[in-house]
């Protein structure tokens, strides 16, 4: 395996765990950090294959998709605040409002 | 060339407004009544001047009719449609009528309606009739005369019932509205028919096209039939002269403009000026021949025996409405309207008369609670005889020479009379005599059957009341003596006379002549001495008597075969099944099954954030796989 089939089996790697994390784990702030895994997984593979092509462009990109994430997580952990201080608990189980 | 046309019209729309905007409780009461008499009375005043203005410039050009553009309606893909005014020897006539007469009763009616609490809105809605009266009259196109026909149709709706804290008062309102809506019908339909075959809907322009060496593409009797339905309804023929009795829940001063002076005679001038197509349809005359003739029957026997001193004047109308019809449906046009001008004076006097009457015994309208009057209002009495004479047919008041002319007319003409139709208006004349004089002895003669507390209080009217009822009783002493059809003869020619029935013109006079003393002399038999012969034939004939009374039970027939049908059909098939089990029914289903759809499907949704995601991902792989396969 060389350099680059590395990276790409480590960002795979990354991405499974999020997904499995986010599916799996019933805490919400857990879920949080895997779905940042996820995205980083994916920035990883992105960042590889930009370096592959010889473009610096990817690179660039992927410092544009930091900031976002930084945006995004800076929303989301304060709805998580709120929920957590409707039912004083991170547990999902307990957020059922949509159930038909 | 000052708009002269125009200014007659605008008048007493300026008039309405004035009032209305400023001394109306809607206006906020900003004026007082002086200033509501002033402009009230002004405009129709006024008004007259300016038709007397427009009379002698009309004369001075040779008659030759003056036409004035106000305003240019709209432009529709080559054709205009415009208020345009209309000035003949009809118009004329009409307008003269309308603002005289209509001025009188202006005057009259400050001190009828003095202490009336709606002073105002009561000038305001007058003045708003005269407006939409006097765009009928002098409207060019039968479009302007709609618009004034509709008018005059809301003006009479509004007085009415002008005192609407009463049920009855507002309920007769609407019933003339409605009734009237019937008869637009058929004008509509008929103007409609006009239109598409010349492309015009100016009346001197469709005459003219009638008159041509060939006659337009259209049924002359079937439009004229059309039209007439329209008549039936405004001027109050049988089937639809049902309004007009009820119509005297309005102000006295109201009846006496509007139901009896010019609103009614509407129907007559539209036939008048249509005389063009009338002319050319033998049939169409024929049926308003016989429609006249009957309703003036009918109507004359019901108001033999009516007690309410405006009831009698109200069937009394009908009648003599449909002596009119009797003369234009013979095409003795011109006498029409001379039957229409007497009729303006002396009915408008006999229901002044009741006015004062009414006004004089506070309010009340049974006859048989008068009797003695005579020498307690004196003004009134003397012109409620002298009109009573006149409408009686006694010579030389004005209503013999019209009455006789149509009764001559109806005999001999070429156009349609006979002998039958003569019988039947010479019986009903016979009848107008005898009813008017009844009328004129309860009220008048006598020994007195009020009660004492309205007796006590037994006063003669002002002289703003007085003077008018003079003013119109001279009138209708004098009015005859203007040979009208000879005056308008240029324009509606009399028809020829059957040759053989020239000799009997004088014999017919004195038959006319004999049959109006006759009516006075019966009624003078059977209720000079106390009424006592007229107790006796009631109670030997008292199913007669019953049937008269009821009207013939035709509001009674109309409501089981017309009104409740209809209120059936609206319950039962309109609201009950269409609305609420058809439409409501489909409606109400489709939304209850589409919930019970969505109450079983939502179990699919269980809340559960991680089951999403699961399914999600799930998804995504057999897709993946799918491709992979596929591609």
């Amino acid at each position: 395996m060389d350099k680059l089939q590395v990276l790409l089996a480590l960002s795979v790697a990354l991405f499974a765990v999020g997904l499995l994390g986010v599916i799996i784990r019933r805490n919400m702030l857990v879920m949080l950090m895997c779905m940042e895994l996820m995205l980083n997984g994916v920035n990883l593979s992105l960042v590889t294959f930009a370096h592959q092509m010889g473009s610096i462009e990817g690179a660039v990109l992927v410092f544009l998709i930091f900031v976002v994430a930084t945006a995004e997580i800076a929303v989301a952990i304060p709805v998580v605040l709120l929920l957590v201080r409707q039912k004083h608990t991170l547990d999902l189980a307990a957020f059922t409002s949509l159930k038909g | 060339m000052a708009p002269l046309l125009t200014l007659i019209v605008v008048l007493p729309l300026a008039g309405f407004l004035l009032n209305g905007l400023f001394a109306t409780r809607f206006g906020g009461n900003r004026v007082g009544n002086g200033f509501v008499t002033a402009v009230a009375c002004g405009a129709p005043i006024a008004a007259f001047l300016a038709t007397i203005a427009c009379l002698l410039r009309l004369q001075a050009g040779g008659y030759a009719p003056l036409t004035e553009t106000a305003y240019t309606w709209a432009l529709i893909g080559g054709k205009s449609f415009e208020i345009a005014f209309y000035f003949d020897r009809l118009t004329a006539v009409m307008t003269l009528i309308v603002t005289g007469v209509g001025s009188l009763i202006h005057v009259y009616s400050t001190g009828y309606m003095k202490g009336d609490k709606s002073y105002a809105r009561y000038f305001a809605y007058l003045n708003l009739f005269l407006f939409f009266m006097l765009m009928l009259v002098l409207g060019r196109s039968l479009l302007v005369l709609f618009v004034g026909w509709e008018g005059v149709g809301l003006a009479s709706y509004l007085l009415i019932g002008f005192w609407f804290e009463d049920p009855a008062k507002a309920a007769a309102g609407k019933k003339a509205f409605i009734v009237n809506r019937i008869g637009d019908a058929g004008f509509l339909l008929g103007m409609f028919l006009l239109y598409q075959t010349l492309g015009t809907l100016d009346m001197d322009r469709i005459n003219a096209a009638f008159n041509a060496a060939t006659l337009p593409a259209v049924s002359a009797s079937l439009v004229g039939i059309l039209l007439f339905i329209g008549a039936t309804g405004k001027s109050a023929q049988i089937p639809l002269y049902v309004w007009l009795p009820d119509a005297m829940a309005g102000p006295t001063p109201v009846s006496a403009l509007i139901h009896a002076a010019t609103m009614v005679t509407a129907g007559v001038y539209l036939v008048a000026r249509m005389s063009g197509i009338y002319s050319h349809a033998p049939e169409a005359s024929a049926v308003i021949a016989v429609v006249g003739v009957a309703t003036a029957f009918f109507a004359a026997t019901i108001a033999l025996v009516q007690t309410d001193i405006k009831k009698v004047l109200a069937y009394s109308t009908v009648s003599q409405l449909g002596l009119m019809f009797v003369a234009l449906g013979v095409g003795a046009y011109g006498v029409a309207v001379f039957h229409v001008y007497t009729h303006a004076f002396f009915k408008a006097c006999l229901f002044l008369g009741a006015g004062s009457v009414i006004h004089a015994l506070s309010g009340e309208q049974d006859i048989l609670k008068m009797g003695g009057l005579a020498k307690k209002i004196p003004i009134t009495f003397a012109t409620f005889a002298l009109a009573t004479a006149a409408i009686a047919g006694i010579p030389p008041l004005a209503g013999f020479f019209s009455k006789d002319e149509i009764l001559w007319f109806a005999f001999a003409s070429s156009h349609g009379g006979s002998t039958l139709l003569w019988l039947v208006a010479s019986i009903t004349s016979l009848m107008t005599s005898f009813y008017m004089f009844r009328l004129l002895w309860l009220t008048f003669f006598g020994a007195s059957r009020m009660s004492h507390e309205v007796e006590h209080h037994v006063h003669e009217s002002p002289l703003s009341m007085t003077g008018v009822l003079a003013v119109l009783a001279v009138l209708s002493a004098i009015g005859g003596f203007f040979a009208l059809p000879h005056f308008l003869e240029p324009m509606l020619p009399l028809p020829e006379v059957v040759p053989a029935l020239h000799h009997y013109e004088t014999t017919l006079i004195v038959i006319a002549v004999a049959l109006g003393f006759a009516g006075l002399a019966a009624a003078a038999f059977l209720y000079g001495n106390g009424a006592r012969r007229a107790d006796a034939l009631r109670q030997r004939f008292p199913f007669a008597h019953a049937l008269l009374t009821g009207k013939y039970f035709v509001d009674e027939v109309y409501d089981l075969l017309i009104n409740r049908p209809l209120l059936w059909v609206s319950d039962r098939v309109l609201l009950r099944f269409s609305d609420r089990v058809l439409l409501d029914g489909t409606l109400n289903g489709l939304a209850a099954w589409a919930q019970r759809t969505a109450g079983t499907l939502s179990r699919v949704q269980t809340g559960n954030l991680q089951l999403y995601a699961f399914l999600a991902l799930a998804g995504i792989v057999v897709a993946l796989v799918w491709t992979w396969a596929h591609v």
